[in-house]
């Protein structure tokens, strides 16, 4: 069972808050959506919305074409997972997973199997009969998304359910939570504020900031083609470089100028740019590290991060500017040195002060 | 961790260069200091005064001699005075009547008044004020109500032309109409432990069984109250201790009449002890009072604890 859910003109307040703003969005059956944002941005209270654990202020949440904002949760037909996983302390894992079931008259045989199914699915029939309590973090988080799966529901909810786990068990679980998606084929909503659970897990992410909604997308238009200068600094760890630039618009494409003279020629249309003040943005594996002399700019070496396949570089411009360049695993370069960075105009974005951003033709 | 510390080489070097630390947990006789104030009080109140009971209550004593050795003498005693008797079977009578109603009608008002409004907040006060009131003004309370003919409860009853039950004249009334009083004056302690247990429950557990289509009912007798078990207990525990000891309202409402059949425990060591002067005696009524309410509190914790409690 699957479902696509419709978002329609959704306001929230709390008193005189507004934590989301006439909010839209159309999520298709079987997709795994991400809500990613910084804490605060009303992620989780969109996601609660759908759950029907906050009241909808105005606008309408429809699932499968049907309205459910009146409906109470359990009338919904989705499940949630907590971030706090919200077990039941008292009950054995096959009575939190049964509890559900048995409340709308499941027949006892069908819960069983159906929690027998689950348990084998996630490899925890041997949990079964013990108690939250004595059970390690990930084994909880187990069990909370056996408890969603029993119920079958049209669509899973997950309130940032891997923030709790440590950091191993993060990628594992993140990892067996897409071949989840991948077998059951239900619609998913995963709310985190963690960009590389979005990347790897989301078929679209929905990048939320400040009660709105910055960008849908692909993880890999979300991350090559931001649409907003706060999707391109939240996306991508280290986070976008950004120079304050004045553009020089005569050619086809614009030219963008640093303050200490440095120049980069980008890929981006000169005729769909206008006046007025800019931010040259680039990531850092689009900063290549060349020797002095060469390149579009030079800087002194700050800070290394050697992360093992490729060396983080902070270099510091003539004006005191600093840029992250990425060079190989194995770079020569040491603090205090003297480089060259190539910006590649290509990859290079320019956003105006509202933070609109303007890319690259697409090739 | 030990295990595994062991078996890495660096580790034991790690090991072998913190060697030399002294263990900051090893035991140290000037800790002795920190707990010497409350020692020398637990000692002093609590310890002497229980091991002279047991002392005293093995010796026939009054306030002016003590010293002849009687063994089981007053304990034998005890076992044929009928009054003794009575105020055992008196006490458990009570302690009956008020301890489930404490807890049943505490955590009825607590489950009623766990909300954020203002309403709750001053009937929270209101029910827990009488808490502080001394004994004495609660049984004047309630021998104003109680008075025949003109006392509050007559009065209302006189409205719809009825007599009023006499609680405090009538035998099989008036451990009734001290029990009343009592449970009005005891009621805020019970609801104010279960209301911090209410509010100890995480609200996402109940945001999961709205999810999982948990009515009321069912979000209370499977969320709330096996949530709140420990705390009934501790509850229940708190109350037979408390109750066993019934004194004051007895005493002041009823002196332990009609014929004896309000006199607790506590009130029949006061005649012995401190009417008579048999203290011996007294003593040793007070050990029996002690093994009850030891007796009755454990037998409620390990029942409890034996169905298994792993939460």
């Amino acid at each position: 069972m699957t479902a696509d859910i419709e978002i329609r003109n959704v306001s929230k307040q709390f008193g005189a808050m507004t934590v989301l703003d006439h909010l839209s969005l159309s999520i298709r059956a079987r997709e795994f959506i991400v809500f990613l944002g910084p804490s605060g941005c009303g992620k989780s209270t969109l996601l609660r919305m759908i759950a029907g654990l906050e009241a909808v202020d105005s606008g309408e949440i429809a699932i499968n074409n049907e309205r459910i904002d009146h409906l109470p949760p359990g009338k919904r037909g989705i499940a949630m997972v907590f971030q706090s996983y919200a077990l039941y302390p008292h009950m054995t894992v096959r009575d939190n997973m049964a509890f559900g079931l048995a409340n709308i008259g499941v027949p006892g045989k069908v819960i069983e199997a159906r929690i027998n199914e689950a348990a084998r699915m996630l490899e925890m029939p041997h949990l079964l009969d013990r108690k939250p309590g004595q059970l390690s973090g990930g084994q909880r988080q187990r069990v909370a998304i056996g408890r969603a799966i029993v119920k079958e529901p049209k669509a899973f909810l997950f309130d940032e359910p891997l923030s709790n786990l440590d950091a191993a068990l993060r990628t594992r679980t993140r990892i067996e939570l897409a071949q989840l998606h991948q077998r059951l084929q239900s619609t998913m909503i995963f709310v985190t504020h963690d960009q590389v659970e979005a990347m790897t897990l989301a078929d679209r992410i929905v990048v939320m900031n400040n009660r709105k909604i910055d960008q849908i997308g692909t993880p890999m238009e979300i991350y090559e083609r931001p649409a907003t200068k706060f999707v391109a600094g939240f996306v991508g760890a280290p986070a976008m470089n950004f120079v304050d630039a004045t553009l020089d618009r005569y050619g086809k494409n614009a030219t963008a100028r640093f303050a200490d003279g440095v120049s980069v020629q980008t890929e981006i249309a000169s005729s769909q740019l206008t006046d007025g003040k800019y931010t040259f943005g680039i990531r850092s594996e689009d900063v290549r590290i060349v020797a002095a002399g060469q390149g579009n700019a030079g800087g002194v070496v700050d800070v290394l991060e050697r992360l093992g396949e490729r060396t983080l570089i902070y270099a510091r411009l003539g004006d005191g500017q600093q840029i992250v360049g990425s060079d190989a695993g194995n770079s020569r370069v040491a603090v205090g040195d003297r480089i060259g960075l190539a910006f590649d105009g290509q990859k290079s974005h320019l956003f105006n002060e509202t933070g609109r951003a303007w890319h690259a033709r697409e090739a | 961790m030990a295990d595994r510390l062991a078996m890495s080489p660096t580790a034991t070097l790690a090991v072998g260069v913190r060697a030399p630390t002294a263990d900051i947990y090893a035991p140290q006789w000037r800790n002795v200091i920190f707990v010497a104030p409350f020692l020398f009080f637990f000692t002093t109140l609590l310890l002497f005064p229980l091991l002279w009971g047991m002392w005293l209550s093995f010796h026939k004593a009054d306030t002016f001699s003590s010293g002849n050795f009687v063994g089981l003498g007053n304990y034998a005693r005890l076992y044929h005075d009928k009054v003794f008797l009575q105020s055992i079977w008196n006490t458990f009578y009570f302690v009956l009547l008020t301890v489930p109603t404490l807890a049943l009608i505490g955590l009825f008002l607590a489950l009623c008044l766990n909300r954020r409004t203002r309403t709750a907040a001053v009937l929270r006060t209101l029910f827990f004020s009488s808490s502080v009131l001394s004994v004495t003004i609660v049984t004047l309370i309630w021998r104003i109500v109680f008075i025949p003919n003109v006392g509050l409860l007559s009065t209302i009853y006189g409205w719809f032309g009825a007599t009023a039950p006499a609680f405090i004249s009538d035998p099989s009334l008036a451990m009734v109409g001290i029990a009343i009083a009592t449970i009005w004056w005891c009621i805020g302690l019970p609801m104010m432990l279960f209301l911090s247990a209410l509010q100890q429950i995480p609200q996402d557990i109940y945001e999961a069984a709205a999810l999982d289509n948990a009515n009321r009912w069912q979000t209370l007798r499977s969320i709330t109250l096996p949530s709140i078990k420990r705390t009934f207990i501790l509850v229940i525990i708190i109350q037979i201790v408390l109750q066993f000891q019934l004194f004051g309202q007895a005493w002041l409402m009823t002196r332990g009449g009609p014929n004896n059949l309000t006199k607790p425990i506590v009130l029949y060591i006061y005649d012995t002890a401190f009417r008579r002067w048999d203290l011996g005696l007294g003593a040793a009524a007070s050990e029996i009072l002690f093994i009850l309410i030891l007796v009755a509190a454990m037998a409620q914790y390990l029942v409890t604890r034996s169905r298994g409690d792993q939460a």
